[in-house]
Order: C-alpha cells, then sequence, then structure tokens
C-alpha cells in the first residue's frame, strides 16, 4: 500500500491552442485544450500539465479561460507553465481551477519569487521547472566518470552558469514544493530520460520529482521511476499521437512491480 | 432546495470545489443551490457547509479569527444538531487543538489528536528507490503528492459506492495524528498510518481533495450532498 508513481501527460499551448500536434484520429478538434484534457481524464492521467508557449503577455490571458474550461468538466490535478512572471498570475490561474503552477524563468531572475510565492500559496502548488544541458568540454564531449549539468533558459538557448544540483538544492530551499527536470540534450529525441540526471537530483532532494524530456516508447517512462527514481513521470509525444493510452503505459508499468493508479 | 455554502477564507482554491459539487447537483432530482460565501449569514444559514482550504493552516486560521462574526457562524454551524459539514484538507487539519504548522497554530479543538509535519517520519537512508518509501518506513518526499489509497476504518454514509481502499489525491506536508480511534474513519500509508478521513456527528473531513479525485472524489461529494448528517 504506497503512493502511486504519477503519469502527466502534457499539452503545449499556444493562444488557447494545443499546438505541436495532437493526433487522435477520432477526435473531432485536437487543436481544442478542452477536448484533449478530457481524453487523458477519461484514459486515467493522473494529472494534466499545460505549458503555455504564448508569445505575447496580451495572450497569457487565454491560458487562464483554458484553465476556467477544463477544471469545469475535469476532476483531477492541473499543473499550469509558461509565463508567470508575478503573484497575480499564480493567483489569477488556481482561481480558475489550477492546482499548480510550474515556475522556471522567473525563478532563475529572482529566485525571491518562489520563497515568496510558496510562502504565499503553500509549496503543494508550487513547481519549479529546470531545464537541464550536460555540460561539454571543447571537443563537445560530456565527462562520463563524473557528468555534471548546467540550467538553460529560452528552451536550451540561454546557459545560465548554474550548476543543475545545485540549483535543485537551493529552489528547494526557497519553497517549492516539487521539481520539474527536463533533460534539454533528451527533449523532443525520443530516446529516453537522462535517467543519470533524474537519479542525481532525485537523490539530493527531499520533493517529489517529474522526470520529463526525450520518451520515446513505454520502457522508458517505467525506467523514470526505476533507474532515475522518479515520482511522476511526463510525456507529450507518445500520448498525443495516440501510439499509447495512458492507461496502457501504468498497466505496462505495474507489470514491472511499480505502483500506479489503475 | 438544497443550498449548499462553500466558506471562503480567502486561501486555496475553491472554485475546484464549487465546480465538482456543481458537478454533482446537476444530476440531482432536485436543483440545489451552491454558493462561495464568507458572510455569517449565509453560512448559518446553510443547508449543507463545505470547509476547504490549501495552503498554510497559520494563514487560514487567521483569517477566521480576524472575523468574530464570521468565526461565530462556523463554530455555531460545526455544532452537533446543525446539519452536515464536510471538511477538505485544512478544513479537516483545522477542526484539531493544536498543528505543528507556522511554529505552531491553534486549531478549533472539536477533535482529539494533534497535525504533525511527514518530517517526524523521514527515514534514514533519503535515497531513490521505486516504491517511494524506503525499508524503515520511513518518507523520503515531502509533501505527499499524488494518488493514495484510503483504507475504510469504520462504515460511514460518505463511503456509500467507494471501495475500500480506493485512491483519492493528496497534496500534503502536514497529517492527522488522532488520539480518538472512534473519529477516524479512513487511514492511509505513508512512512505509517495517518488519518485521511475523520468523522464525528454531523461533520466529515478529508485530507485528501475529493474535487480532485475523479470519479472516487465525485461520488464522495455526491454523498455528502445525499447526507443529512446522521449515520
Amino acid at each position: 500500500m504506497a503512493l502511486a508513481k504519477r503519469i502527466i501527460p502534457c499539452l503545449d499551448v499556444a493562444a488557447g491552442r494545443v499546438v505541436k500536434g495532437v493526433r487522435f484520429v477520432d477526435l473531432a478538434d485536437a487543436g481544442d485544450p478542452v477536448a484533449v484534457a478530457r481524453r487523458y481524464d477519461r484514459q486515467g492521467a493522473d494529472e494534466i500539465a499545460f505549458l503555455d508557449i504564448t508569445a505575447s503577455a496580451e495572450e497569457r490571458d487565454t491560458m487562464v479561460a483554458v484553465v476556467e474550461k477544463v477544471a469545469r468538466e475535469v476532476f483531477i490535478p492541473l499543473t499550469v507553465g509558461g509565463g508567470i512572471r508575478r503573484l497575480q498570475d499564480i493567483r489569477k490561474l488556481l482561481n480558475v481551477g489550477a492546482d499548480k503552477v510550474s515556475i522556471n524563468t522567473t525563478a532563475i531572475e529572482r529566485p525571491d519569487f518562489i520563497r515568496e510565492a510558496s510562502a504565499y500559496f503553500g509549496n503543494q502548488c508550487i513547481v519549479v521547472a529546470l531545464d537541464a544541458k550536460r555540460v561539454v568540454n571543447q571537443a563537445n564531449q560530456a565527462n562520463t566518470t563524473s557528468p555534471q549539468w548546467q540550467i538553460y533558459t529560452h528552451g536550451g538557448r540561454n546557459a545560465t552558469g548554474l550548476d543543475a544540483l545545485d540549483w535543485a538544492r537551493r529552489m528547494v530551499g526557497c519553497g517549492a514544493g516539487e521539481l520539474l527536470v527536463t533533460s534539454m540534450d533528451r527533449d523532443g529525441t525520443r530516446e529516453g530520460f537522462d535517467l543519470e540526471l533524474i537519479a542525481r537530483i532525485s537523490a539530493a532532494v527531499s520533493v517529489p520529482v517529474i522526470a520529463s524530456g526525450g520518451v520515446g516508447n513505454l520502457q522508458h517512462l517505467a525506467d523514470g521511476i526505476r533507474v532515475g527514481g522518479a515520482d511522476a513521470v511526463l510525456a507529450a509525444s507518445i500520448f498525443h499521437f495516440g501510439e499509447h493510452t495512458v492507461q496502457q503505459a501504468k498497466q505496462f508499468m505495474a507489470a514491472q512491480e511499480i505502483e500506479v493508479s489503475l | 432546495m438544497p443550498n449548499i455554502v462553500i466558506v471562503d477564507l480567502g486561501t486555496g482554491n475553491l472554485r475546484s470545489v464549487y465546480n465538482a459539487v456543481q458537478h454533482v447537483c446537476v444530476a440531482m432530482p432536485v436543483s440545489a443551490c451552491v454558493c462561495v460565501s464568507d458572510e455569517p449569514a449565509v453560512i448559518a444559514a446553510a443547508g449543507h457547509l463545505i470547509l476547504p482550504g490549501q495552503g498554510a493552516l497559520g494563514a487560514w486560521m487567521q483569517q477566521l479569527n480576524a472575523d468574530s462574526a464570521l468565526r461565530a457562524a462556523v463554530l455555531t454551524r460545526l455544532q452537533r444538531d446543525r446539519g452536515p459539514v464536510l471538511g477538505i484538507c485544512l478544513g479537516l487539519q483545522a477542526l484539531y487543538a493544536h498543528s505543528a504548522e507556522n511554529g505552531g497554530t491553534a486549531g478549533l479543538g472539536l477533535l482529539k489528536g494533534v497535525v504533525r509535519h511527514f518530517s517526524e517520519r523521514r527515514g534514514d537512508g533519503a535515497t531513490a528507490n521505486a516504491g517511494g518509501e524506503n525499508s524503515l518506513g520511513g518518507v523520503d518526499k515531502i509533501p505527499h503528492m499524488g494518488w493514495n489509497r484510503v483504507r475504510h476504518t469504520r462504515a460511514h454514509p460518505l463511503w456509500r459506492g467507494i471501495a475500500d481502499r480506493q485512491r483519492f489525491y493528496f497534496a500534503n506536508s502536514y497529517f492527522v495524528d488522532s488520539e480518538q480511534r472512534s473519529e477516524v474513519v479512513g487511514e492511509c500509508e505513508y512512512g505509517g498510518a495517518f488519518t485521511a478521513a475523520a468523522a464525528q456527528d454531523n461533520l466529515f473531513a478529508t485530507q485528501f481533495h475529493p474535487e480532485k479525485s475523479q470519479r472516487a472524489g465525485l461520488q464522495l461529494l455526491q454523498n455528502f450532498v445525499h447526507w443529512n448528517g446522521g449515520l
């Protein structure tokens, strides 16, 4: 009898529409976040994550409207990230039915924002998202015996100079209630999580860790838990393209003796 | 017409509770009125009262204590003969006399027990493993976040249609350590047992979030709106 490991489908949303092609053949409007969320809810998703990749601040309110609509009919936890800069942004999302917010760039620019947000709303709703990339030498080779990872912003374009493990510990110290760890080396590759990264961070912090970046098959999800020691796994394309349902992923994991909510 | 009032103490996500209660009320034969309020008169007149709360208990209690009319209305409504009350998360923890949160917070003292932090159950081998709990039974991740099983420790009308050991959604760093066995209706396991649901007379309160616990949570809310506060 134990806490279940979570499977979290993630939707990228821009100006209120799901982007990066959800391709359910039988879904009339695969661009509608409400329809897609409803689908994942029925498949048994433990949580749903929305990442707002809208560029302009004016369009941010469309995300609030999306969450409001989803929360009216989907009764599982909803996590929303992207462009959160002020306490007011968090309040707006929580007030319409989001359960957690995930914060990335603002945490780097202003670590105290995490402290304030956590003190104000409780650490159970503050997720800090980390985009980490392996440090390579001038010959573009990673150190395999004692690897290091650096924190990046802007989808892996801007290096911050922050060591990923130090940063993870620091964010937990500021009151992050959960860490969403994405490998920028693996994101979009379908080669599986950077399990070493996930394992190091999981072992270094006392809060739950969500593994992200690189899932291409169901074994990758299971490895994130069994090898990486993650508490939850996040994936997009393997669910969006209808290759696998969340339910199939859970059955696959249960067969490897991973505690899941079936 | 059933009149369901969700108490607004300025913390946490009341809309989700509202949405879920509204969802179960739509299926009821008679139309129900669901509202969110911090007005003492509205709370006093509630048929069914819901006491939700997220975040820090200290802030929640402060909000309640700051308005003496509101506090009086809530306390009156919690009395045995005043109709059904459902506490959610902080709405459970607040029913006890003392919480370790915020350097020690005084609660309402209606039920017997204390509210502790999970760090008291921290295992000494805090390493990653597939089970989420180490072999010594200590917890290595706080908050306790996600779907966990709730064991029915006694029968209750609000468990109707809900299987024993059904999973519900939790997000808590503090837990209730009950001192009165008869008040516990549901237990959960995280580095040892803790109180997942407590009940006494017209009160039923959960540590988990029924409004975020999919079908099982909606079933519990439906049972609540049909409950007359008795056994």
